[in-house]
C-alpha cells in the first residue's frame, strides 16, 4: 500500500497526460503540438545549462593537462585515476566517510523508528508539543550550532573523536528523520496491529513484525536521504575532526589541492568523481525502486 | 494530515489507542522516545543553551586563561561592525536572490513544464536537475568554481554567443554564488511542486480550460491558489536551507574577494576559527539561530501538526 502511495507525482502525471491527449484528439490537436514542442525545447535548454558545469569534472578527470579551464583532453587518459586510487588519497577517506555516515545513518534510522512508534500510535498530552519541537528543530540552521558544539566538545575533550562525531551527525539528522518516519508510519492502518496484539504481541513485537514490513519503502527513503545528506556534509567533520587519518572524503576533497600537488586539477576531478559515485548510485537505485526524491517531496509536508 | 500532498498519510490517520490508561503505562509507552530525547538534548539542545551563554562572554580559541561575562558587548560590537552588517546584507541578498526568487521560481516553472513535456524530456530534466542536488556540496562548489572561472565554461559560452566575458568570481562573486545555489538547490523545489501539482484536481483545470482561460490565467487563478500551502512550505524550507549554506560558498570564494561574498555562516566561521574569537563568533551564530528560529516558527504556523 505504501509503495503506491509513494509516487504521487508519477501516477498523477501520466493520468493527466492520458486525459489531455484524449480531449486534444477532438479539436485542439493542432494547437497542442507546437506548445509541447516549445516546452520540450525550453526544458532541453535548461538541461544543457545544468549539465554544462558537470562537463568540467568529466573532461578534467581524463585529461593530463587539466586546469579549471574547459578543454578537450588530448589524448584521454586514466592516469589521474591511477594516481589517486591508493589508501591515503582515496580509500581511507572513503572508508572514514562510510564509517561516519553509515554509523550515523543506521543509528538515526533505528532511533527515529523507535520514536515514531509512540508518536504515531498513542495519544498523549505531550505528543503535540513534542512534534512541534521536532518540526521546529528541523528548521534550525545546523551551521550556526557548530561553533557552540565545537566549544562544548573542546571542554569535554571530544574533539577529533569519530564516535562523538557520529553521535552529533545522528542528532542533527534526527528531527527530520523522526518527522518523516512518523508520517510514513501513519500510513500503516492500526487495524493490522490489533490482530497481532490480540495474539499477545507487545508493542515492540508488533512494530517489528507488522508495522515495519509494511512501511519498508518509507524506511528506505529516509535511510537513503539521511545517508546522502551526511555523505555530502562538509562542515560538521571539518569542525569536529582534526587528524588527517580520521577525515572523511567530504573534507579531504576540500583539502585535496593543498594536501597534494597544487597543480593536480585532473586528480582533483578524478577524486571528485570517485567520491560522488556512491551517492549517485544510491540515488539511482532509489529512483528505480521508489520514485526517488519525489517520494521525499511529497512526504516532507505532513 | 492537513496538507494535500502527504502521500504517506493518505491512508487515513490511524485510529489511535483508546486513551484513558493509567499514568504508569503511558510512561512505559513513551519509553521508545528515550534514545531520541537523550540525543537531541545532549547534542542539539545542549549546544544551543551553550550558544546563548557563550555569546555573552569574551571566550577565545587560544591564550585567554579566563573567560569573562561581557554582557551585550558582542552584539553591540556586531551591529557596529561594518563587516557584520555587510555579511547580514549579503545573506539577505543570497537568501532572497537564490532561494526565494531563483530556486522557487525555477523549481515551479520546471514542475509545470515537465508535466507538459514528452516523457523522455521529462525524465532527462528531472535527472540532470536532481543530479546537481545529489552532488556533495564541496564537489558542487568546485564545479561552480570551474564554471564561473575566468577561462571557464560560462565565459566560453558567452564568448561563443558574442557576449562580453566577465571575471565572475572577482567582479560579481555574490551573483556567482547565488547562481551556484540555484543550480544546486532547484531540484528540491521542483520535487515539492511536482508532488503538489499532481494533487491539483484535473476537473478544476479542465473546467477553466473549457471556460476559455489561457495558460497563464489557469496557472495564476486555478493552479497557484490550490497549491499555495505547498508554496509557503517550500519557501520556508528553502529559506532555512539557504540560511545555513556554508560549504558551497567557502569552496567557491572563501567569502572573497575581500568580503564581497561573505555571508553570515562564512563570517561566523572566520571570526570564530580564523580570528579565534569564539565569543564573537557565537554571538553571530546566535543571530543566525534567531533568524532561523523566526522562519521556523512561521513554518510551524503553516503546517498544522494534526487536526485533533
Amino acid at each position: 500500500m505504501a509503495t503506491t502511495d509513494l509516487r504521487p507525482a508519477a501516477t498523477a502525471g501520466t493520468g493527466g497526460r492520458g486525459l489531455r491527449s484524449a480531449s486534444a484528439a477532438g479539436s485542439g490537436r493542432r494547437r497542442v503540438r507546437p506548445a509541447r514542442i516549445a516546452v520540450n525545447v525550453v526544458l532541453l535548454a535548461v538541461c544543457l545549462a545544468f549539465v554544462l558545469p558537470l562537463a568540467w569534472m568529466v573532461l578534467a578527470s581524463i585529461s593530463s593537462t587539466a586546469s579549471f579551464e574547459l578543454t578537450l583532453p588530448s589524448p584521454p587518459t586514466l592516469d589521474n585515476f591511477h594516481a589517486i586510487l591508493n589508501t591515503d588519497t582515496t580509500f581511507r577517506p572513503l572508508l572514514n566517510g562510510l564509517l561516519l555516515c553509515g554509523g550515523a545513518t543506521l543509528l538515526c534510522v533505528v532511533v527515529s523508528i523507535l520514536a515514531a512508534y509512540p508518536l504515531s500510535r498513542y495519544r498523549s498530552r505531550l505528543r503535540r508539543p513534542f512534534l512541534y519541537t521536532v518540526l521546529f528543530t528541523t528548521g534550525l540552521p545546523i551551521t550556526a550550532v557548530m561553533i557552540p558544539v565545537y566549544s562544548m566538545f573542546v571542554q569535554v575533550d571530544l574533539i577529533d573523536s569519530m564516535g562523538a562525531t557520529v553521535l552529533f551527525l545522528t542528532a542533527s539528522a534526527l528531527p527530520i528523520a523522526i518527522w518523516l518516519m512518523k508520517n510514513f508510519m501513519d500510513g500503516v492502518p492500526i487495524v493490522l496491529e490489533e490482530a497481532a496484539r490480540i495474539d499477545g504481541a507487545n508493542a515492540m513485537q508488533s512494530l517489528a513484525r507488522v508495522v515495519l514490513p509494511l512501511m519498508w519503502p518509507g524506511v528506505i527513503v529516509v535511510t537513503v536521504f539521511t545517508f546522502i545528506s551526511m555523505w555530502g556534509n562538509f562542515f560538521v567533520p571539518f569542525v569536529l575532526l582534526l587528524s588527517p587519518e580520521k577525515l572523511p572524503a567530504s573534507v579531504s576533497v576540500f583539502t585535496f589541492l593543498s594536501a597534494h600537488d597544487q597543480t593536480q586539477y585532473g586528480q582533483l576531478a578524478a577524486f571528485s568523481i570517485v567520491y560522488t559515485l556512491p551517492v549517485v548510485m544510491l540515488y539511482l537505485l532509489l529512483t528505480r525502486k521508489l520514485g526517488g526524491g519525489f517520494a521525499l517531496g511529497g512526504a516532507l509536508k505532513g | 494530515m492537513k496538507s494535500a500532498a502527504a502521500p504517506a498519510g493518505h491512508a487515513g490517520a490511524p485510529a489511535r489507542g483508546s486513551g484513558g490508561h493509567p499514568a504508569g503505562s503511558s510512561l512505559l509507552r513513551g519509553l521508545p522516545l528515550l534514545p531520541s530525547l537523550v540525543l537531541l538534548a545532549v547534542f542539539l539542545a545542549g549546544p544551543i543553551v551553550y550558544c546563548v551563554y557563550d555569546a555573552f562572554t569574551d571566550a577565545q580559541l587560544t591564550g585567554a586563561a579566563q573567560t569573562h561575562f561581557v554582557g551585550l558587548a558582542n552584539f553591540t560590537r556586531a551591529f557596529g561592525d561594518p563587516d557584520f552588517l555587510n555579511a547580514l546584507w549579503l545573506t539577505m541578498v543570497f537568501v532572497v536572490g537564490s532561494a526565494v526568487v531563483g530556486q522557487n521560481t525555477l523549481g515551479l516553472a520546471l514542475a509545470v513544464l515537465t508535466e507538459k513535456a514528452t516523457r523522455p524530456v521529462r525524465s532527462l530534466t528531472n535527472g540532470v536537475v536532481i543530479a546537481a542536488w545529489v552532488l556533495p556540496e564541496i564537489v558542487a562548489g568546485y564545479l561552480m568554481y570551474a564554471f564561473f572561472y575566468q577561462q571557464g565554461a560560462l565565459n566560453d559560452v558567452l564568448g561563443a554567443l558574442g557576449l562580453p566575458r566577465q571575471n565572475w568570481l572577482y567582479t560579481l562573486p555574490i551573483l556567482a554564488v547565488c547562481l551556484a545555489n540555484v543550480w544546486r538547490g532547484t531540484a528540491f523545489s521542483m520535487m515539492v511542486y511536482s508532488a503538489a501539482l499532481g494533487e491539483v484536481p484535473r476537473e478544476l483545470v479542465e473546467a477553466a480550460e473549457m471556460d476559455g482561460a489561457g495558460v497563464w490565467h489557469r496557472l495564476w487563478h486555478v493552479t497557484l491558489p490550490v497549491i499555495r500551502r505547498s508554496i509557503m512550505t517550500n519557501l520556508m524550507l528553502i529559506t532555512l536551507q539557504t540560511l545555513s549554506v556554508f560549504g558551497l560558498i567557502y569552496a567557491m570564494t572563501r567569502g572573497g574577494p575581500g568580503n564581497k561574498s561573505q555571508t553570515l555562516p562564512v563570517f561566523m566561521y572566520q571570526q570564530a576559527f580564523q580570528n579565534s574569537l569564539i565569543g564573537y563568533g557565537t554571538a553571530i551564530a546566535l543571530v543566525l539561530l534567531v533568524v532561523g528560529a523566526l522562519f521556523s516558527v512561521v513554518y510551524l504556523k503553516l503546517l498544522k501538526v494534526e487536526e485533533d
